[in-house]
């Protein structure tokens, strides 16, 4: 953003464009693995695990310490605060596992310590709504981040759909939010990951998220240009565009390819890098397909379209897993393939196979899910 | 913009996006041919010819009955008001002559700037009154686009947040108005060049105006599909000492309009300002040969920049008729080439020499 107060130096953009590039190369994408320890506890209880903070480290370990080649696919991690101090078995700090194998190190900047687990802060005089907090220290912390290992934030914001919101506040308090956040991260050299996650709570239907993902994402642009962030250094997470959970009509994943592109074309401008989604509650396998879908519409896509999964990288390997020490190799190669694939999906390439394993296949949606 | 109050329906989105499509086909862009009465006056004047309706109409009919080499550069005509009821000799109607050629006819249909009070000589643009009617009005009479100015100036304290949100508005006012009468909006946040701003200066503010002009379109549920863009090329002020390239004019602009137009609007058809014609042309040129992505047409909608050379061939002499629509037609080729990048220039300002001069964009 150029003006006579600039935010940044020509050094400063290079450097952030430099990282949001490496992230979104040809064919990669982000593992999301920054669930906060209620959230983990959730995922580890479905397996019959404790949620103890070795068994969180062990899970990550196994993740982390995949071959090399998995740089192919994966571009990007984002680790939870917790996770940016913890070390493999042989004493190696995450962060350096991480970056040895030429990915990018990220980490969730919103508040969310062992007390105050939530993100959100409840917006009085709204049907349920929030915000986020976190901003208070969080240049400091920024600092603090990139001196250990990290190069991008990653912020959530969440709006839902009813018959009466997103208010209007709720939408411009969020992408207020969002932008300082990204302001104050660039100012430290870290990437901003801007994610307005719109919920798939709700029997509405693709038209009516299709809209209001329109009314969030601009306003999200709006702010981002009001508080002078520079584009090429950020990467936007939204939703796909999709009909409600509960909605009765089915759509195919075409239907939410264009819907979804559409949307993009719309309100993001082509300055920004890459778009990387979050899978909501889909399945490993819909994630990937929906956006195989995207990669081959025919509609034009100035920005990389690519992923940032949580769970719908994870799912498998989990799993695997069932927290048994044995089970590691299984569980690692449970989590590269959903990595290749999603590659594949990246590119527009994926070949979906008649046979799907029942752990791919399975809802992995929680209603009013909050990390 | 998907809703379950929708603005138009899938026939009437697909009917304005054909039409803005077709306007900025490749290679193709926008004589402006829409200076009012007051302002053809001045035109007139520099070449001594009395302001007259029959001059004014013998004018138009000169850019006009250009032959059909202009088909495959020209791709809408702007008319004002008295020209869409105009005739050629042979009693032709002007509004036929263009669409016979597969041109697409536009309308000005503003009412000129009003000041805003409070504010540093700032204006914002009048014109919505019995809108929608006229257009409804203009469309039977053979318009299918239309066009409306606003005006902003760089200046210490301009442009003020008032200004930039008022002209904002009523641009979107405007552009929801046209789509519901199956006229394209062209949308035109106007900059004006007076000044000695720098080049950075410009662009810091042509993103917040742009910004604000899709925030506001956004609002007022407009169809970007089924809309162009008009802006200024980002430039320095012409007072301004420091002296830039085209190439460094074209990364500034394609730069801003990456950072704020989203990539669903079809075209962007630039002004010319103050530019000469060869200016406005070597600039449009390295703008289409700007290393960055442009995922929208960039094109003309040039005035001033496509008839001066007409304009002083034909000095209001019949004989020079012939002379001065041959001017017109060379210029209109010129753009033609730039709008796809492939204007050597008439020096030795060849395109490869130029493609070497391009800045690292992390500098704007």
């Amino acid at each position: 953003m150029t003006h006579q107060f600039p935010a940044l130096s020509p050094e400063q953009k290079k450097a952030l464009s430099d990282i949001a590039q490496r992230i979104v190369a040809s064919g990669k994408g982000i593992l999301a693995a920054d669930e906060s320890v209620g959230t983990m506890g959730n995922r580890l209880q479905r397996i019959n695990v404790e949620n103890t903070e070795e068994n969180r480290r062990a899970f990550r370990e196994i993740l982390f310490s995949s071959d090399a080649s998995i740089n192919q696919n994966i571009g990007g991690v984002i680790l939870f605060h917790e996770t940016l101090y913890q070390k493999d078995s042989s004493g190696k700090p995450f962060p350096a596992l991480i970056k040895e194998k030429g990915i990018v190190v990220g980490i969730k900047a919103s508040i969310c310590t062992r007390l105050l687990d939530k993100g959100t802060a409840p917006l009085a005089g709204t049907n349920g709504e929030t915000t986020i907090q976190g901003l208070d220290g969080l240049a400091e912390r920024c600092a603090q981040y990139k001196k250990d290992g990290a190069d991008f934030g990653k912020w959530r914001a969440v709006l839902k759909i009813t018959s009466t919101t997103p208010s209007q506040l709720a939408i411009q308090e969020n992408a207020n939010t969002l932008a300082r956040y990204a302001s104050i991260c660039q100012q430290h050299g870290l990437v901003p990951i801007v994610e307005p996650e719109i919920l798939p709570d709700g029997d509405h239907d693709l038209q009516r998220c299709q809209y209001v993902t329109e009314k969030v994402l601009a306003a999200v642009y709006k702010a981002l240009n009001d508080h002078h962030v520079y584009l090429e250094g950020t990467l936007l997470k939204p939703n796909m565009v999709t009909a409600g959970h509960s909605c009765p009509k089915k759509y195919t994943p075409q239907d939410v390819a264009v819907a979804t592109v559409t949307t993009l074309l719309r309100t993001v401008p082509a300055a920004v890098p890459g778009i990387c989604f979050l899978s909501g509650g889909q399945s490993e396998e819909e994630a990937s397909v929906n956006l195989n879908a995207m990669n081959q519409s025919p509609l034009p896509k100035p920005w990389k379209l690519t992923f940032s999964y949580g769970r719908a990288l994870q799912a498998s390997a989990l799993a695997a897993w069932v927290g048994k020490s044995e089970n590691k190799k299984a569980a690692q190669e449970a989590f590269r393939k959903r990595a290749q694939i999603n590659s594949l999906a990246c590119r527009g390439q994926y070949v979906v196979s008649g046979k799907t394993d029942t752990a791919a296949m399975q809802s992995l949606f929680t209603a009013s899910y909050t990390y | 913009m998907t809703h379950q109050y929708p603005a138009l329906t899938a026939e009437q989105k697909k009917e304005l996006s054909d039409i803005a499509l077709r306007i900025v086909a490749p290679g193709k862009g926008i004589l402006a041919a829409d200076e009012s009465v007051g302002h053809m006056a001045k035109r007139l004047n520099q070449i001594g010819v009395e302001n007259t309706e029959e001059n004014r109409r013998l004018y138009r009919q000169i850019l006009f009955s250009a032959d059909s080499r202009v088909k495959k550069c020209i791709g809408g005509v702007i008319f004002f008001h008295e020209t869409m009821y105009q005739k050629a000799d042979d009693g032709t109607p002007f509004v036929q002559m263009i669409k016979d050629k597969g041109i697409v006819v536009g309308i000005k249909v503003d009412k000129g700037v009003v000041p805003l009070a409070g504010t540093d000589g700032e204006t914002t643009t009048q014109g919505l009154d019995g809108l929608s009617e006229r257009c409804a009005q203009y469309k039977k009479d053979g318009a299918d686009f239309a066009k409306w100015r606003c005006v902003l100036k760089i200046s210490d304290n301009t442009p003020s947040a008032l200004a930039i949100m008022e002209n904002a508005n009523v641009l979107a006012r405007y552009a929801s108005i046209c789509q519901q009468n199956g006229i394209v909006p062209i949308v035109e946040p106007e900059i004006l060049p007076d000044g000695d701003h720098d080049l950075k200066r410009c662009q810091y503010v042509t993103e917040k105006v742009l910004a604000a002009v899709y925030k506001a379109l956004s609002d007022h549920h407009v169809y970007l599909e089924g809309t162009l863009l008009k802006p200024n090329m980002v430039t320095p002020g012409h007072s301004c000492p420091t002296k830039y390239s085209p190439e460094e004019i074209a990364m500034a602009t394609v730069t801003a309009l990456r950072r704020t137009v989203p990539p669903a609007v079809p075209g962007v058809t630039f002004l010319s300002g103050g530019q000469s014609e060869e200016e406005a042309s070597i600039n449009l040129n390295a703008i289409n040969t700007c290393p960055l992505m442009r995922p929208w047409a960039l094109t003309f909608s040039y005035g001033r920049a496509l008839q001066a050379s007409a304009l002083s061939a034909w000095r209001g002499q019949r004989d020079n008729a012939s002379a001065a629509t041959e001017e017109f037609v060379k210029r209109a080729e010129v753009n033609g080439l730039a709008a796809l990048g492939k204007y050597e220039g008439s020096g030795d300002d060849s395109g490869a020499a130029g493609q070497s001069l391009y800045v690292a964009n992390h500098a704007y």
